[in-house]
């Protein structure tokens, strides 16, 4: 198929960046999105131009790294998927699609489609962990945990860091992300000990970075693509309700 | 020849480590503070060293490609991890994981370092729990286990089809813990380019800054090197686009010896080859062969008109399909090791039984389970899988059978590493992939993640105090010695000279064309001439390469195709050594399968006599002949005998 893109084109964070159009022709229904790109970047190379910088890597849909802004959408048309497990078969012959960055102000652009995902690392070192020590640690069976409730870490763990949730969201809202981390230990007995500071230190640097108010329009849940649903948020609003009131009170 | 000391140690098999840890040497913990650690890698084995190394107190700086310690390609990995935890009660033990794991590698790994491998296993479960890893769990709340691999055990342990992803996120939290607490400091999107020697030991890096292209120092007490396997030489493989060779490959024309560099495996269930601009290939979890039938068709006429779209594989009837690997082994039917299925596919489509537009597929069925357990349990088991496969050939599995064939998966090879995983440069350690491993010459399902952990968590933690414990008078180094000068320089005059060539052929083109000539005469089934010619054309096509290859822009930017020319460029030079591996051990074993060296009825045919030792690479010079070390393997404690799954 010969499709006409449009991307976002932009040489480093500090500079001004503008869509450039470029056309491709004979692309494989079969073949998937980032490959596409692959041979768009092959001819830019050829042809002495700059190829298109994007982030990816796994190309099966768990690393988090690819971060695509297709059509208006987080990783593009289909539900439940990432950039990387798009194929071409979704779209048809002679079709433009737009290709841009995720936007949101604590993501800032590095190079055309490539941004800066580090906030999310610095909200997970604010408290997304046990803080246990190598070694010592009692036998694994003797922490039974009802399977309902490993089920359900089980599915907010399942995020994949990718930040869709983030540039889907009008306000830039980090709160499905955080969520997800905080339900995973708050649901489970390994993660109750530190569970109110955790909560407490995890929002105040989300708030810290820069990420915005969720203003429960929902659009991170139906644009992520591992469907994390939005009752962690639910969850960690209580879990930081009651943790700001024992502490108030203590 | 130099005489490698693997230092195992004294006493009965399942004394050693607790005899090493008894006698090693400690450091105290004011030392420690004194002390710093590079860790090159933030995979299970790289992130899991840090962290412990992070919590002892020492001052670690740690390093990956990726924009987070959270991406490397350890994220991928799906189907479980072993441990002799025996909690299903099915006969299970630390020794008879121990002997499943020397059986499965074809003996052709070290008793010692597997020994240790499967008795600390049940730790590493432990401490995954405790840091909330969400395994799968049965209704009274204990944990569940599967068989994985043809284990006749239930020993893994799993999180859906993400364990790899939950491993190494429980790995991420504790280095994130210890990243906030300063005994750790991250240094994301750097790649590594050289490695400082300073009076024969491991005493730094050089990296270069993926963002700006910055190429900067780094000094260290001690450095650990877990960057993961080569597959990629392979071009295509199930490994993540960046995962590369070249740190270790680095490390060996410093001084370390690479381990059986030809030990490649070839896992069984991949999905299909299907186009030339294809740029990786995607597994499909061993799991699925506990349930699923793998079968071709009985006739050459059915195959035939399957690959031109002219029949169904649903429309053959059951009597004119030959479900080879229950045909030929009996025992362990569609669970025999990966090694034996993957040759087995390649055997009945190189013989004209192939199906899928290529004729290089075999169907793996999934009717029968559907029958006999009803589809919901299937959906319940593989459903992310079996939505995966959709995805990408855009066909449901439920209705009509998968199609597989084999890919490039892991790699046993890596550096040389002794007992206490340090190189043969003082001061190097290598773990995970990256080393050459217990594993020997095919690895078994669930135990790669296994053993990434067990170097990390609770192998290297003690090692490592072992060698650093005379060094704590050591002051910590300066960056503008020679030593780092002279990296630095080698560095940028590569890079230079990539950028300087400006030829007309891209590196992916040169990237797929090694791919090609090592996956067809230095893959899945090897022999001389083969081996021969690959070697020739592998120097024929490196020649073009520095002469052809066009990398565009310069070093200070973000540059995609140069950090690829970097990859290739090594990739070019293992590669002949993976060849010259190949050539030299005149045996079949495990994953290594020479022609020359088969049974009457076509299984790999060891030589114990002549190549029971692990092949120890010795660079000698740029285009000079490796010089090839041996060190041999005894077996004190079981008896070596031919691998049956019949
Ligand atoms: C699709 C797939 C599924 C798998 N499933 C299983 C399974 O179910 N069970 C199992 O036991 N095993 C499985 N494996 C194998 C297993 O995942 C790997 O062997 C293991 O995760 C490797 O871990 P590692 O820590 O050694 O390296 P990796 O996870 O590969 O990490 C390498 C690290 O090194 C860094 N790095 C690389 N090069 C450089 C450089 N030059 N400079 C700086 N940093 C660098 C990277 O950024 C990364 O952080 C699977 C593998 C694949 C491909
Ligand atoms: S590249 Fe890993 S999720 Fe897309």
């Amino acid at each position: 198929m010969d499709l006409t893109l449009k991307i976002w084109r932009q040489a480093s964070a500090g500079e001004k960046g503008k869509l450039v159009d470029y056309q491709v022709q004979n692309i494989s229904s079969e073949a998937s999105f980032l490959e596409m790109l692959d041979v768009l970047n092959e001819r830019l190379v050829r042809e002495g131009e700059d190829p298109v910088a994007f982030d990816h890597d796994c190309r099966e849909g768990i690393c988090g790294a690819c971060s695509l802004y297709i059509n208006g959408r987080p990783h593009g048309p289909d539900k439940g998927i990432t950039t990387c497990q798009l194929h071409m078969r979704r779209f048809k012959d002679g079709e433009t699609i737009v290709i841009e960055p995720w936007r949101a102000k604590p993501f800032p652009v590095i190079k055309d489609l490539m941004v800066d995902r580090s906030a999310f690392d610095e909200i997970i070192q604010a408290g997304g962990y046990v803080s246990i020590n190598t070694g010592g640690v009692p036998d694994a069976n003797a922490i039974p945990i009802p399977k309902r409730d490993a089920d359900t870490a089980m599915d907010a763990a399942a995020c994949i860091g990718c930040g869709a949730c983030v540039a889907a969201c009008k306000n830039a809202s980090a709160m499905l992300f955080v969520s997800a981390k905080v339900s995973q230990f708050a649901v489970l007995p390994q993660g109750k000990i530190e569970a109110r500071e955790r909560v407490q230190n995890m929002v105040a640097k989300m708030d810290e970075l820069g990420f915005g108010n969720c203003t429960n329009t929902y659009a991170c849940e139906a644009e992520c693509p591992k469907e994390i649903s939005v009752s962690h948020i639910a969850r960690m609003n209580r879990e930081y309700l009651s943790a700001k009131l024992v502490s108030q009170i203590e | 020849m130099v005489k490698l000391d693997a230092k195992i140690p004294q006493g009965p098999l399942a004394e050693k480590w607790t005899n090493y840890k008894a006698h090693q040497n400690l450091v105290n913990p004011s030392n420690k503070r004194r002390l710093d650690i590079i860790v090159v890698g933030t995979g299970l084995a790289g992130a899991s060293a840090a962290a412990s190394f992070g919590e002892m107190g020492f001052n670690v700086k740690v390093f990956g490609i990726h924009d987070s310690p959270r991406r490397a390609h350890s994220i991928a990995a799906q189907g479980g991890i072993n441990a002799a935890k025996n909690y299903p009660n099915d006969g299970d033990s630390v020794y008879r994981l121990f002997y499943d794991t020397i059986k499965g590698g074809d003996y052709r790994a070290r008793e010692a370092n597997v020994y240790r491998l499967a008795e600390v296993s049940n730790n590493i479960i432990d401490q995954c729990v405790a840091q909330g890893v969400p395994f799968a769990r049965e209704y009274g709340g204990l944990l569940d286990n599967r068989s994985f691999g043809g284990a006749q055990v239930s020993r893994t342990f799993y999180a859906r089809g993400q364990t790899g992803q939950q491993l190494l996120l429980g790995a991420y939290s504790a280095l994130s813990k210890e990243i906030k607490k300063g005994s750790v400091k991250m240094f994301t999107r750097r790649e590594m380019l050289e490695l400082v020697v300073i009076e024969g030991r491991a005493r730094g890096i050089i990296v270069r800054d993926l963002i700006t292209g910055k190429i900067e120092r780094h000094s260290a007490h001690a450095v650990v090197l877990a960057t993961g396997g080569y597959g990629n030489v392979f071009f295509l493989s199930t490994n993540a686009m960046a995962s590369n060779g070249s740190a270790a490959w680095k490390v060996y024309k410093k001084g370390a010896f690479f381990g059986n560099p030809s030990f490649t495996q070839i896992h069984p269930t991949c999905i299909p080859v299907h186009g030339d601009y294809q740029s990786k290939l995607t597994l499909m979890s061993e799991s699925l062969r506990n349930d699923g039938r793998i079968w071709v068709p009985k006739h050459k006429e059915d195959a035939e008109k399957i690959r031109k779209g002219e029949l169904k594989p649903t429309q053959i009837p059951e009597d004119r399909r030959d479900y080879y690997l229950e045909r030929r082994y009996p025992a362990f039917g569609n669970l025999v090791p990966r090694d034996v299925a993957s040759r087995a596919a390649k055997e009945r489509c190189d013989a004209g039984y192939g199906i899928g537009s290529t004729g290089l597929a075999v169907y793996l069925d999934f009717e029968d389970a559907i029958k006999r357990l009803g589809k919901h349990v299937i959906e319940a088991r593989y459903g992310n899988l079996f939505q995966m496969y959709e995805k990408i050939v855009d066909e449901n599995p439920y209705e009509t059978p998968m199609m597989i064939y084999p890919a490039v998966h892991y790699t046993m090879g890596g550096i040389w590493v002794d007992y206490e995983l340090q190189t043969t440069i003082p001061g190097l350690f290598a773990a995970g992939e990256a080393n050459f491993s217990d594993h020997g010459a095919n690895r078994l399902g669930a135990s790669a993640l296994m053993q990434g952990l067990s170097d990390g968590y609770f192998v290297l933690p003690y090692t490592i105090q072992n060698y650093l414990a005379d060094q704590i008078r050591v002051p910590r180094f300066e960056t503008n010695l020679p030593e780092f000068e002279e990296a630095e320089k080698a560095a940028k005059e590569r890079i230079e000279k990539l950028l300087a060539i400006n030829g007309t052929e891209t590196v992916d083109t040169f990237h797929r064309r090694l791919g090609l000539i090592m996956w067809d005469l230095v893959g899945m089934s090897r022999k001389k001439e083969d081996l021969e010619k690959a070697i020739t054309m592998i120097q024929e096509l490196r020649k073009e390469f520095w002469k052809n290859v066009k990398v565009p822009g310069k070093n200070e930017m973000v540059n995609p195709e140069l950090e690829k020319a970097i990859r290739v460029a090594d990739y070019l030079e293992l590669g002949e050594l993976m060849a010259r591996d190949a050539l030299v051990r005149e045996e079949s074993c495990g994953g290594h399968f020479r022609e020359e060296y088969q049974t009457e009825d076509g299984e790999a045919l060891r030589d114990d006599k002549n190549f029971t030792y692990v092949s120890a690479w010795e660079y000698t010079g740029e285009d000079k002949e490796p010089k090839l070390n041996k060190e041999p393997l005894v077996f004190e404690f079981i008896e070596v005998k031919q691998r049956n799954y019949k």
